[in-house]
Protein backbone atom coordinates (compact mmCIF):
# COMPACT_ATOMS: atom_id res chain seq x y z
CA UNK A 1 0.00 0.00 0.00
CA UNK A 2 1.18 3.51 -0.53
CA UNK A 3 0.15 6.74 0.51
CA UNK A 4 -1.82 8.88 -1.46
CA UNK A 5 -2.94 12.65 -0.90
CA UNK A 6 -4.60 15.17 -2.45
CA UNK A 7 -7.14 17.99 -2.10
CA UNK A 8 -11.07 16.90 -2.61
CA UNK A 9 -13.56 19.12 -2.78
CA UNK A 10 -11.29 22.05 -0.62
CA UNK A 11 -10.61 19.56 1.48
CA UNK A 12 -7.29 17.62 1.99
CA UNK A 13 -7.77 14.02 2.25
CA UNK A 14 -5.79 11.04 1.89
CA UNK A 15 -5.33 7.10 1.98
CA UNK A 16 -3.60 4.48 1.56
CA UNK A 17 -3.80 2.52 -2.08
CA UNK A 18 -2.74 -0.42 -4.21
CA UNK A 19 -1.05 0.56 -7.51
CA UNK A 20 -4.26 -0.56 -9.04
CA UNK A 21 -6.66 1.56 -7.02
CA UNK A 22 -8.87 3.50 -9.25
CA UNK A 23 -9.58 7.14 -8.64
CA UNK A 24 -13.23 6.10 -8.65
CA UNK A 25 -12.62 3.37 -6.13
CA UNK A 26 -10.38 5.71 -4.31
CA UNK A 27 -12.96 8.43 -4.14
CA UNK A 28 -16.64 6.37 -3.15
CA UNK A 29 -15.03 3.53 -1.15
CA UNK A 30 -11.97 5.17 1.00
CA UNK A 31 -13.65 8.70 0.91
CA UNK A 32 -17.19 7.47 0.80
CA UNK A 33 -17.94 10.14 -1.71
CA UNK A 34 -20.34 7.76 -3.63
CA UNK A 35 -21.84 10.60 -6.11
CA UNK A 36 -19.37 9.15 -8.57
CA UNK A 37 -21.09 6.83 -10.36
CA UNK A 38 -19.35 3.47 -11.89
CA UNK A 39 -21.23 2.63 -14.47
CA UNK A 40 -19.52 1.13 -17.81
CA UNK A 41 -16.41 0.64 -15.86
CA UNK A 42 -14.30 1.14 -19.49
CA UNK A 43 -14.20 4.56 -19.57
CA UNK A 44 -17.25 4.78 -22.45
CA UNK A 45 -20.79 6.03 -20.28
CA UNK A 46 -19.42 8.86 -18.36
CA UNK A 47 -21.20 8.83 -15.02
CA UNK A 48 -17.85 8.82 -13.43
CA UNK A 49 -16.56 11.94 -14.85
CA UNK A 50 -14.77 14.03 -11.92
CA UNK A 51 -12.12 16.91 -11.90
CA UNK A 52 -8.93 16.64 -11.55
CA UNK A 53 -6.67 19.89 -11.57
CA UNK A 54 -10.02 21.46 -13.37
CA UNK A 55 -10.22 19.43 -16.42
CA UNK A 56 -12.92 16.38 -16.59
CA UNK A 57 -11.80 13.24 -16.73
CA UNK A 58 -12.66 9.80 -16.03
CA UNK A 59 -12.20 8.71 -12.59
CA UNK A 60 -12.66 5.11 -13.67
CA UNK A 61 -10.05 5.37 -16.13
CA UNK A 62 -7.32 6.90 -14.08
CA UNK A 63 -5.08 5.98 -10.67
CA UNK A 64 -5.55 7.04 -7.63
CA UNK A 65 -1.89 7.69 -7.15
CA UNK A 66 -2.00 9.52 -10.62
CA UNK A 67 -3.86 11.95 -8.46
CA UNK A 68 -1.23 12.50 -5.69
CA UNK A 69 -1.34 16.17 -5.14
CA UNK A 70 -4.13 16.66 -7.20
CA UNK A 71 -7.34 19.10 -7.10
CA UNK A 72 -10.27 16.76 -7.64
CA UNK A 73 -13.57 17.92 -7.58
CA UNK A 74 -16.87 15.64 -7.56
CA UNK A 75 -20.33 15.96 -7.71
CA UNK A 76 -20.56 16.51 -3.92
CA UNK A 77 -18.49 19.72 -3.84
CA UNK A 78 -21.02 21.31 -6.85
CA UNK A 79 -23.59 22.51 -4.34
CA UNK A 80 -23.63 25.84 -3.20
CA UNK A 81 -22.29 26.73 0.24
CA UNK A 82 -25.60 27.01 1.82
CA UNK A 83 -26.80 23.53 0.19
CA UNK A 84 -28.24 24.94 -2.78
CA UNK A 85 -28.20 23.34 -5.84
CA UNK A 86 -25.78 25.57 -8.11
CA UNK A 87 -26.91 26.60 -11.38
CA UNK A 88 -26.27 23.67 -13.74
CA UNK A 89 -28.03 21.22 -10.92
CA UNK A 90 -30.67 23.27 -10.59
CA UNK A 91 -31.11 23.78 -14.49
CA UNK A 92 -31.34 20.06 -14.58
CA UNK A 93 -34.44 20.04 -11.96
CA UNK A 94 -35.88 23.16 -13.91
CA UNK A 95 -35.67 21.33 -17.32
CA UNK A 96 -36.29 17.73 -16.00
CA UNK A 97 -32.61 17.18 -17.58
CA UNK A 98 -32.68 13.84 -15.45
CA UNK A 99 -35.12 11.02 -15.47
CA UNK A 100 -33.47 7.41 -13.41
CA UNK A 101 -30.15 9.99 -12.02
CA UNK A 102 -27.35 7.42 -13.32
CA UNK A 103 -26.16 9.76 -15.56
CA UNK A 104 -26.52 12.92 -13.83
CA UNK A 105 -23.72 13.54 -11.81
CA UNK A 106 -21.31 13.10 -14.52
CA UNK A 107 -23.59 15.11 -16.88
CA UNK A 108 -22.96 18.00 -14.34
CA UNK A 109 -19.49 17.77 -13.93
CA UNK A 110 -19.30 17.55 -18.09
CA UNK A 111 -21.57 20.53 -17.86
CA UNK A 112 -19.22 22.41 -16.00
CA UNK A 113 -16.12 21.84 -17.45
CA UNK A 114 -17.79 22.68 -20.43
CA UNK A 115 -19.23 26.02 -19.18
CA UNK A 116 -15.85 27.04 -17.64
CA UNK A 117 -13.81 27.21 -21.02
CA UNK A 118 -17.05 27.83 -23.22
CA UNK A 119 -19.64 30.00 -21.14
CA UNK A 120 -21.85 30.38 -24.10
CA UNK A 121 -21.71 26.98 -25.95
CA UNK A 122 -24.18 26.51 -29.05
CA UNK A 123 -26.39 23.80 -28.84
CA UNK A 124 -24.29 21.43 -31.60
CA UNK A 125 -20.96 22.40 -28.97
CA UNK A 126 -23.20 21.18 -26.38
CA UNK A 127 -24.01 18.32 -28.20
CA UNK A 128 -20.77 17.52 -29.26
CA UNK A 129 -19.16 17.77 -25.95
CA UNK A 130 -21.34 15.24 -24.23
CA UNK A 131 -20.35 12.70 -26.65
CA UNK A 132 -18.15 11.07 -23.79
CA UNK A 133 -21.65 10.98 -21.62
CA UNK A 134 -24.61 7.95 -21.88
CA UNK A 135 -27.84 8.70 -21.04
CA UNK A 136 -30.17 6.04 -21.75
CA UNK A 137 -33.30 7.90 -20.61
CA UNK A 138 -33.54 11.00 -21.40
CA UNK A 139 -32.90 11.17 -25.18
CA UNK A 140 -30.42 13.95 -24.46
CA UNK A 141 -32.98 16.83 -25.25
CA UNK A 142 -33.50 17.92 -21.61
CA UNK A 143 -30.06 17.43 -20.76
CA UNK A 144 -28.66 20.14 -23.63
CA UNK A 145 -31.63 22.13 -22.48
CA UNK A 146 -30.38 22.43 -19.25
CA UNK A 147 -27.19 23.45 -19.81
CA UNK A 148 -28.30 26.02 -22.30
CA UNK A 149 -30.32 27.43 -19.46
CA UNK A 150 -27.16 27.12 -17.02
CA UNK A 151 -25.54 29.43 -19.14
CA UNK A 152 -28.38 31.66 -19.44
CA UNK A 153 -29.92 31.32 -22.63
CA UNK A 154 -32.99 30.50 -23.87
CA UNK A 155 -34.26 27.01 -24.36
CA UNK A 156 -36.95 27.50 -26.64
CA UNK A 157 -34.98 27.44 -29.72
CA UNK A 158 -33.83 23.83 -29.11
CA UNK A 159 -35.41 21.37 -31.92
CA UNK A 160 -37.41 18.17 -31.20
CA UNK A 161 -39.23 17.18 -28.12
CA UNK B 1 -6.64 -5.79 -12.36
CA UNK B 2 -4.09 -7.78 -11.11
CA UNK B 3 -2.16 -5.49 -8.79
CA UNK B 4 1.22 -3.99 -9.73
CA UNK B 5 3.81 -1.49 -8.00
CA UNK B 6 3.08 1.86 -9.38
CA UNK B 7 6.23 4.47 -10.25
CA UNK B 8 5.66 8.32 -11.36
CA UNK B 9 9.20 9.67 -11.97
CA UNK B 10 9.70 13.28 -12.84
CA UNK B 11 12.96 13.14 -15.65
CA UNK B 12 13.13 10.47 -18.66
CA UNK B 13 16.14 9.14 -17.08
CA UNK B 14 14.42 8.31 -14.01
CA UNK B 15 11.86 6.87 -16.29
CA UNK B 16 13.97 4.47 -18.04
CA UNK B 17 15.79 3.35 -14.84
CA UNK B 18 12.60 2.08 -13.50
CA UNK B 19 11.76 0.24 -16.73
CA UNK B 20 14.56 -1.18 -16.56
CA UNK B 21 12.79 -3.68 -13.86
CA UNK B 22 11.33 -7.02 -15.23
CA UNK B 23 8.12 -6.51 -16.50
CA UNK B 24 7.51 -3.35 -15.96
CA UNK B 25 5.32 -1.01 -18.64
CA UNK B 26 5.40 2.47 -19.40
CA UNK B 27 1.82 4.02 -18.16
CA UNK B 28 0.81 7.57 -20.52
CA UNK B 29 -3.04 8.97 -19.86
CA UNK B 30 -3.54 5.08 -19.20
CA UNK B 31 -6.95 5.26 -21.87
CA UNK B 32 -6.50 2.29 -23.18
CA UNK B 33 -3.74 0.61 -20.76
CA UNK B 34 -6.75 0.44 -18.13
CA UNK B 35 -9.25 -0.86 -19.85
CA UNK B 36 -6.50 -3.78 -20.98
CA UNK B 37 -5.69 -4.46 -17.60
CA UNK B 38 -9.08 -4.44 -15.89
CA UNK B 39 -9.65 -7.21 -18.51
CA UNK B 40 -6.31 -8.78 -17.04
CA UNK B 41 -4.83 -8.64 -21.15
CA UNK B 42 -1.73 -7.76 -19.22
CA UNK B 43 -0.04 -8.06 -15.94
CA UNK B 44 2.84 -4.87 -15.74
CA UNK B 45 5.01 -5.91 -12.50
CA UNK B 46 5.06 -2.07 -12.00
CA UNK B 47 3.24 0.68 -14.14
CA UNK B 48 6.29 3.64 -14.96
CA UNK B 49 4.18 6.45 -15.69
CA UNK B 50 5.49 9.24 -17.70
CA UNK B 51 2.56 11.77 -16.74
CA UNK B 52 5.29 13.38 -14.02
CA UNK B 53 7.86 14.58 -16.78
CA UNK B 54 7.74 18.04 -17.53
CA UNK B 55 10.51 18.08 -20.58
CA UNK B 56 7.61 15.42 -22.26
CA UNK B 57 5.00 17.91 -22.16
CA UNK B 58 3.74 20.31 -24.50
CA UNK B 59 3.87 21.37 -28.30
CA UNK B 60 6.42 23.83 -29.88
CA UNK B 61 8.00 24.88 -32.92
CA UNK B 62 11.47 23.88 -33.67
CA UNK B 63 14.03 25.59 -35.73
CA UNK B 64 13.68 24.45 -38.66
CA UNK B 65 9.40 24.97 -38.55
CA UNK B 66 8.36 21.44 -37.70
CA UNK B 67 6.27 21.12 -34.93
CA UNK B 68 7.64 19.13 -32.08
CA UNK B 69 4.90 17.10 -29.38
CA UNK B 70 5.88 15.86 -26.17
CA UNK B 71 5.16 12.36 -25.44
CA UNK B 72 3.64 12.83 -22.60
CA UNK B 73 1.24 15.77 -24.42
CA UNK B 74 -2.38 15.13 -23.86
CA UNK B 75 -4.80 15.02 -27.01
CA UNK B 76 -6.77 18.15 -25.85
CA UNK B 77 -3.42 19.99 -25.71
CA UNK B 78 -2.33 19.08 -28.63
CA UNK B 79 -6.00 20.48 -29.91
CA UNK B 80 -5.61 23.61 -28.47
CA UNK B 81 -1.72 24.38 -29.12
CA UNK B 82 -1.25 22.81 -32.18
CA UNK B 83 -3.56 24.82 -33.39
CA UNK B 84 -1.96 28.13 -34.98
CA UNK B 85 0.83 25.79 -36.31
CA UNK B 86 -0.25 22.60 -37.37
CA UNK B 87 -3.95 23.14 -38.01
CA UNK B 88 -4.83 19.56 -39.48
CA UNK B 89 -3.25 17.55 -36.63
CA UNK B 90 -5.10 20.15 -33.51
CA UNK B 91 -8.34 18.99 -35.79
CA UNK B 92 -6.98 15.39 -35.70
CA UNK B 93 -5.96 15.32 -31.91
CA UNK B 94 -9.61 16.89 -31.58
CA UNK B 95 -11.85 14.02 -32.58
CA UNK B 96 -9.78 11.40 -30.41
CA UNK B 97 -12.50 9.96 -28.10
CA UNK B 98 -14.38 12.48 -25.86
CA UNK B 99 -13.35 15.63 -24.14
CA UNK B 100 -12.54 13.65 -20.69
CA UNK B 101 -10.40 10.96 -22.68
CA UNK B 102 -8.72 13.78 -24.13
CA UNK B 103 -7.59 15.19 -21.10
CA UNK B 104 -5.85 12.32 -20.34
CA UNK B 105 -4.77 10.39 -23.33
CA UNK B 106 -1.05 11.10 -24.71
CA UNK B 107 0.06 10.87 -28.09
CA UNK B 108 3.23 8.31 -26.97
CA UNK B 109 0.70 6.27 -25.64
CA UNK B 110 -1.38 6.00 -28.37
CA UNK B 111 1.55 5.25 -30.99
CA UNK B 112 3.44 3.00 -28.94
CA UNK B 113 -0.25 0.88 -28.73
CA UNK B 114 -0.45 1.23 -32.36
CA UNK B 115 -4.11 0.35 -32.55
CA UNK B 116 -5.17 -0.17 -36.00
CA UNK B 117 -7.72 1.89 -35.70
CA UNK B 118 -6.33 4.79 -33.67
CA UNK B 119 -6.04 8.31 -35.25
CA UNK B 120 -2.37 9.48 -34.00
CA UNK B 121 -0.51 6.58 -36.45
CA UNK B 122 -2.25 8.28 -39.78
CA UNK B 123 -1.16 11.66 -38.94
CA UNK B 124 2.44 10.62 -37.94
CA UNK B 125 2.72 8.19 -40.93
CA UNK B 126 0.80 10.77 -43.32
CA UNK B 127 2.82 13.64 -42.27
CA UNK B 128 6.16 11.45 -42.45
CA UNK B 129 6.95 12.62 -38.80
CA UNK B 130 10.01 11.54 -36.93
CA UNK B 131 9.43 9.48 -33.62
CA UNK B 132 12.24 10.68 -30.59
CA UNK B 133 12.67 8.13 -27.71
CA UNK B 134 15.13 8.21 -24.90
CA UNK B 135 17.64 6.34 -27.47
CA UNK B 136 16.94 7.28 -30.69
CA UNK B 137 14.89 8.57 -33.55
CA UNK B 138 12.64 6.44 -35.69
CA UNK B 139 11.07 7.92 -39.48
CA UNK B 140 7.28 6.54 -38.97
CA UNK B 141 7.80 4.68 -42.23
CA UNK B 142 9.82 2.07 -39.98
CA UNK B 143 8.06 2.74 -36.57
CA UNK B 144 5.04 1.04 -37.47
CA UNK B 145 5.58 -2.32 -37.66
CA UNK B 146 1.72 -3.90 -37.95
CA UNK B 147 -1.19 -4.21 -35.77
CA UNK B 148 -0.31 -3.44 -32.11
CA UNK B 149 3.42 -3.50 -32.68
CA UNK B 150 6.20 -1.00 -32.64
CA UNK B 151 9.76 -0.68 -33.94
CA UNK B 152 10.22 0.85 -29.76
CA UNK B 153 12.63 -2.09 -27.93
CA UNK B 154 11.52 -3.03 -24.06
CA UNK B 155 11.40 -0.29 -22.11
CA UNK B 156 11.92 2.68 -24.53
CA UNK B 157 9.84 5.57 -24.51
CA UNK B 158 8.62 7.91 -26.96
CA UNK B 159 9.70 11.50 -25.84
CA UNK B 160 8.66 13.11 -28.87
CA UNK B 161 6.91 13.27 -32.16
CA UNK B 162 8.55 15.99 -34.73
CA UNK B 163 5.66 16.88 -37.30
CA UNK B 164 7.53 18.08 -40.64
CA UNK B 165 4.50 20.69 -41.29
CA UNK B 166 2.94 20.51 -44.98
CA UNK B 167 1.27 22.97 -47.06
CA UNK B 168 -1.69 21.47 -46.87
CA UNK B 169 -3.22 18.59 -45.00
CA UNK B 170 -6.43 16.99 -43.69
CA UNK B 171 -7.91 14.24 -41.94
CA UNK B 172 -11.20 12.26 -42.38
CA UNK B 173 -11.87 10.36 -40.13
CA UNK B 174 -15.40 8.05 -40.38
CA UNK B 175 -16.32 7.57 -37.09
CA UNK B 176 -17.46 4.54 -35.08
CA UNK B 177 -19.59 5.86 -32.60
CA UNK B 178 -19.43 3.36 -29.73
CA UNK B 179 -15.49 2.84 -29.52
CA UNK B 180 -15.38 6.78 -31.14
CA UNK B 181 -12.15 5.02 -32.60
CA UNK B 182 -11.95 5.28 -36.74
CA UNK B 183 -14.23 3.20 -38.87
CA UNK B 184 -11.79 4.20 -41.33
CA UNK B 185 -9.70 7.56 -41.47
CA UNK B 186 -7.18 9.22 -44.19
CA UNK B 187 -4.63 11.50 -43.36
CA UNK B 188 -3.54 13.36 -46.58
CA UNK B 189 -0.72 16.22 -46.58
CA UNK B 190 0.45 17.59 -49.53
CA UNK B 191 4.36 18.72 -49.42
CA UNK B 192 6.68 20.46 -51.34
CA UNK B 193 8.48 17.35 -53.02
CA UNK B 194 5.16 15.12 -52.73
CA UNK B 195 1.81 13.85 -51.31
CA UNK B 196 1.17 11.52 -48.60
CA UNK B 197 -1.51 9.43 -47.60
CA UNK B 198 -1.65 7.04 -44.75
CA UNK B 199 -4.63 5.31 -43.90
CA UNK B 200 -5.85 3.89 -40.08
CA UNK B 201 -8.79 1.52 -39.14
CA UNK B 202 -9.02 -0.13 -42.07
CA UNK B 203 -5.73 -2.48 -42.40
CA UNK B 204 -5.18 -5.99 -41.11
CA UNK B 205 -1.85 -4.49 -40.86
CA UNK B 206 -2.16 -1.43 -38.98
CA UNK B 207 -1.49 1.58 -40.75
CA UNK B 208 -0.53 2.09 -44.11
CA UNK B 209 0.55 4.47 -47.13
CA UNK B 210 -1.97 4.27 -49.84
CA UNK B 211 0.94 4.33 -52.31
CA UNK B 212 -1.28 4.18 -55.27
CA UNK B 213 -2.94 7.06 -54.46
CA UNK B 214 -0.01 9.27 -53.37
CA UNK B 215 1.10 8.52 -57.25
CA UNK B 216 -1.99 9.69 -58.47
CA UNK B 217 -2.52 12.63 -56.37
CA UNK B 218 1.48 13.76 -57.54
CA UNK B 219 0.31 13.58 -60.97
CA UNK B 220 -2.95 15.82 -60.16
CA UNK B 221 -4.10 16.94 -56.75
CA UNK B 222 -7.54 16.57 -57.16
CA UNK B 223 -9.99 14.24 -55.92
CA UNK B 224 -10.77 13.62 -59.47
CA UNK B 225 -7.63 12.35 -59.61
CA UNK B 226 -8.74 8.93 -57.03
CA UNK B 227 -11.98 8.41 -59.68
CA UNK B 228 -10.52 5.30 -61.08
CA UNK B 229 -8.75 3.87 -57.89
CA UNK B 230 -9.62 0.62 -55.91
CA UNK B 231 -7.56 -0.74 -52.91
CA UNK B 232 -8.08 -4.14 -52.60
CA UNK B 233 -10.30 -5.49 -49.93
CA UNK B 234 -8.79 -8.80 -48.98
CA UNK B 235 -6.37 -7.64 -46.41
CA UNK B 236 -8.77 -5.07 -44.57
CA UNK B 237 -10.26 -5.77 -41.56
CA UNK B 238 -13.86 -7.73 -41.37
CA UNK B 239 -15.83 -6.80 -38.30
CA UNK B 240 -19.72 -6.59 -37.52
CA UNK B 241 -19.24 -3.03 -38.28
CA UNK B 242 -18.35 -3.11 -41.46
CA UNK B 243 -17.39 -5.76 -43.97
CA UNK B 244 -13.33 -5.93 -45.92
CA UNK B 245 -15.44 -4.56 -48.96
CA UNK B 246 -16.79 -1.67 -47.09
CA UNK B 247 -13.53 -0.34 -45.56
CA UNK B 248 -12.03 -0.57 -48.88
CA UNK B 249 -14.78 1.36 -50.48
CA UNK B 250 -14.50 3.57 -47.11
CA UNK B 251 -10.85 4.30 -47.77
CA UNK B 252 -11.82 5.95 -50.62
CA UNK B 253 -13.96 7.99 -50.03
CA UNK B 254 -12.04 9.71 -47.28
CA UNK B 255 -9.49 10.13 -48.93
CA UNK B 256 -11.22 11.77 -51.72
CA UNK B 257 -12.40 14.00 -48.81
CA UNK B 258 -9.51 14.90 -47.29
CA UNK B 259 -7.94 15.82 -50.76
CA UNK B 260 -11.18 17.91 -51.10
CA UNK B 261 -10.82 19.61 -47.56
CA UNK B 262 -7.06 20.46 -48.61
CA UNK B 263 -8.34 22.81 -51.44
Amino acid sequence: MTQVSMTVNGKSVSGDVEGRTLLSSFLRENLSLTGTHVGCDTAQCGACVVHVNGEAVKSCNMLALEADGAEVGTIEGQANADGSLNVIQQAFQDHHGLQCGFCTPGMVMSAAALLKDNPRPTEAEIRKYLEGNLCRCTGYHNIVKAIMAASGQNVGSIAAE
Amino acid sequence: MYNFEFEKPSTIADAVAALGAEDAQALGGGQTLIPTLKQRLAAPSKLVSVSGIAEMKGVCVEDDGSVAVGGATTHATVASEAAGNYPALAALAGQIGDPAVRNRGTIGGSIANNDPAACYPAAVLGSGATVVTNARQIAADDFFEGMFSTALDEGEIVTSVRFPVPQAASYQKFLQPASRFALVGVYVARFADGVRVAVTGASEDGVFRWSEAEEALNKEFRADALMDLRINPANMIADLHGSKEYRAHLVGVMTKRAVEACM
